[in-house]
C-alpha cells in the first residue's frame, strides 16, 4: 500500500486541497477531545501523585516535577494517541471503507487517479503534522490542568508548582515525546487506512474493519511505546 | 471500438471467464446481459482494468490496454466514463462538485470555463436545479443522472454503465436508457452496458452479448432476439409466460408485416 503512495500527484492543487481538509479533520476536529482528556489527565495525575507522596521529607514541588515528567514522557504522547486512535483511526477506516464499498474508490481509479496517493497519502501527512501539534497542546494543557487541580485541592500553590516544573528539567524528554508522537501519528493514519482501503463487503464489514483498525493501532502504539522507551531512554 | 480477445479470468480454482471474445462497437449501445453469476460484471471490470485478466487482451481502438504501463493506462482511463450501479457519487461533495471533480483533476481551462462545462452536462441530464444539493438529498434516479453527467464531463470516448437501471422505477429507467442512447449517438462513443433490465435490452440494445456460465452464448441485436432460437437466451429473456406470449404476438405481427410487404411488392 505504501509503495503506491509515492508517485507524483495527478494534480498538485487537488492534492493540497485534500491535504488541508485532512489537516482540519484530524487537527481541528480532535482539538475538543484532546482539550478535555489533557485537562483531566493532568488534574488526576496531580491528585494521585500527591496521594502517594505523603512523606514530610519530600517537598511539595516534587509533585509538579513528577507530574511534568509523567505527562511529557508518557501521558501526553501515549494516552492522547490511544484516544486519537479511536477518534481519528475509526474515522479514517470507516471513511475509506465506505468509499470502497460504495465504489467511490473504483470511480476514482477509473478516472485514472492513483487513489492510494490521493486518498491515503494526505491522511498520513496530515496526521504526521497535526498529531505532534496536538500532543504539544495536550502536554501544556495537562501540566496546566495539574496546576489547577493542585490549587483547587489545596495540595500545592501555583508558586510551588512552577518551582517543581523547573526542577531538573531535561529537554531530551521533549525530543523523546515528539519522536514518539511522529511514530504514533504514522501508525494512527496508516493502519486504519490499510483496513479501510481493503474492506470487502458491506456495512457490517466496515464496522469490523473500523474496530480491527482501532484495536491493532492501539496495540501497535503500546508496543512501539515500550520499544522506543527501551531504545531511547 | 473495444475488442476482447480470448479473455480468461478466475479466482483461485474457480474460473469465471474461461475464454471470451467480443467486440464492442463505436456509436452503438453494447449490452452485456446474463443471469446473476454469469460473469458479466467480472467481464466489465476486466475491460476497464479494475480487475487484471489471467490471459487474453483488451484492445481500445486497436491498442492493447492489458499490455500498457501505468502511464499509458492512465491516458486511456481519462477517455473512459463510468456509471456505477450505486452511482458512486462522492458524499462530501455537492452535485456540482461531483461533476466538477474530473475536470478539476484533469481538465484544463479557467474556473469559469469548468463551471460552464459542468452546467452544460447538468443541463444535458436535466439536473441544473440540483447543482447545490448533496447526494444524500436527491433521489436514486437523480443520482444516476449525476453519475452520467460526471461520466461525460471529460467527453469520453468510452462509456461504461454497470446496471444503470437497478433500483429505479420503469419510467425513470426508460429515461436513463434514452439519455444513454442519445449521448452515445450525440458524441459517437462506445457505450457498454451491463444489465438485467429487459426494457433496456429491447429499447437500446444495438448490439447484445448474452453471457451464460462465463461464456458468450449469443450475440446479436434487439431485433434478432425476437427470432432467436437459442433456448438459453429465450429462457433468460422471455422468462415469464406473459413475455413469451408477447414474443409470439410480436413475431406474428412482424411476420404479417413481411407478408403485407411481399404482397405489395408483387402487386
Amino acid at each position: 500500500m505504501l509503495k503506491g503512495m509515492f508517485s507524483r500527484p495527478e494534480n498538485m492543487k487537488m492534492f493540497w486541497r485534500e491535504f488541508m481538509r485532512q489537516c482540519v479533520d484530524i487537527g481541528i476536529g480532535s482539538l475538543g477531545i484532546v482539550f478535555i482528556i489533557s485537562l483531566f489527565m493532568g488534574g488526576v495525575t496531580t491528585l494521585q501523585i500527591a496521594y502517594q507522596l505523603v512523606s514530610p521529607l519530600i517537598p511539595k514541588a516534587t509533585i509538579a516535577q513528577v507530574v511534568r515528567d509523567t505527562i511529557i514522557l508518557e501521558f501526553a504522547p501515549t494516552l492522547t494517541c490511544i484516544v486519537l486512535a479511536g477518534v481519528v483511526g475509526s474515522k479514517i477506516a470507516s471513511e475509506l471503507g465506505n468509499m470502497r464499498v460504495s465504489e467511490q474508490i473504483d470511480a476514482q481509479e477509473i478516472m485514472g487517479i492513483n487513489t492510494k496517493g490521493y486518498l491515503i497519502r494526505p491522511k498520513i501527512l496530515a496526521a504526521i503534522i497535526m498529531i505532534p501539534c496536538l500532543i504539544c497542546i495536550a502536554g501544556f494543557l495537562g501540566i496546566w490542568g495539574g496546576q489547577k487541580a493542585g490549587e483547587l485541592g489545596g495540595i500545592l500553590s501555583a508558586d510551588q508548582y512552577w518551582q517543581g516544573l523547573r526542577q531538573d528539567f531535561r529537554a531530551y524528554n521533549i525530543f523523546f515525546a515528539l519522536f514518539k508522537s511522529f511514530v504514533f501519528a504514522f501508525i494512527i493514519a496508516s493502519v486504519p487506512s490499510y483496513y479501510g482501503y481493503h474492506v470487502q463487503g458491506g456495512a457490517l464489514e466496515i464496522g469490523k474493519a473500523s474496530t480491527s483498525a482501532v484495536v491493532v493501532t492501539c496495540v501497535l502504539i503500546l508496543f512501539m511505546d515500550y520499544l522506543l522507551a527501551a531504545l531511547l531512554l | 471500438m473495444i475488442e476482447l480477445v480470448n479473455i480468461k479470468k478466475g479466482f483461485g480454482d474457480k474460473i469465471i471467464l474461461p475464454d471470451v471474445s467480443a467486440v464492442m462497437e463505436t456509436g452503438k449501445v453494447n449490452l452485456i446481459i446474463g443471469t446473476s453469476g454469469s460473469g458479466k460484471t467480472v467481464m466489465m471490470k476486466c475491460m476497464v482494468g479494475l480487475m487484471s485478466i489471467d490471459a487474453g487482451k483488451v484492445l481500445y481502438d486497436g491498442k492493447d490496454f492489458t499490455g500498457m504501463n501505468d502511464h499509458e493506462k492512465k491516458e486511456i482511463r481519462q477517455q473512459i466514463g463510468m456509471l456505477f450501479q450505486g452511482s458512486a457519487l462522492f458524499d462530501s461533495m455537492t452535485v456540482e462538485q461531483n461533476v466538477m471533480f474530473p475536470l478539476d483533476m484533469f481538465g484544463k481551462g479557467t474556473l469559469r470555463e469548468k463551471k460552464t462545462r459542468v452546467m452544460e452536462c447538468l443541463e444535458r441530464v436535466n439536473l441544473k436545479e440540483a447543482a447545490k444539493k448533496y447526494p444524500a438529498e436527491i433521489s436514486g434516479g437523480m443520482k444516476k443522472r449525476v453519475g452520467i453527467a460526471r461520466a461525460i464531463v471529460l467527453n469520453p470516448k468510452y462509456l461504461f454503465c454497470d446496471e444503470p437501471n437497478s433500483g429505479l422505477d420503469p419510467q425513470t429507467s426508460l429515461l436513463i436508457d434514452k439519455l444513454i442512447k442519445e449521448l452515445t449517438l450525440e458524441y459517437n462513443i462506445t457505450t457498454v452496458i451491463n444489465t438485467h433490465d429487459m426494457n433496456t435490452v429491447m429499447e437500446s440494445g444495438d448490439h447484445i452479448v448474452y453471457m451464460y456460465q462465463g461464456r458468450k452464448q449469443w450475440e446479436g441485436s434487439n431485433k434478432d432476439i425476437i427470432f432467436s432460437n437459442d433456448e438459453k437466451l429465450n429462457d433468460f429473456i422471455f422468462a415469464s409466460e406473459f413475455l413469451r406470449d408477447a414474443k409470439e404476438m410480436r413475431q406474428m405481427e412482424m411476420f404479417q408485416d413481411q407478408n403485407w410487404r411481399n404482397q405489395i411488392k408483387k402487386d
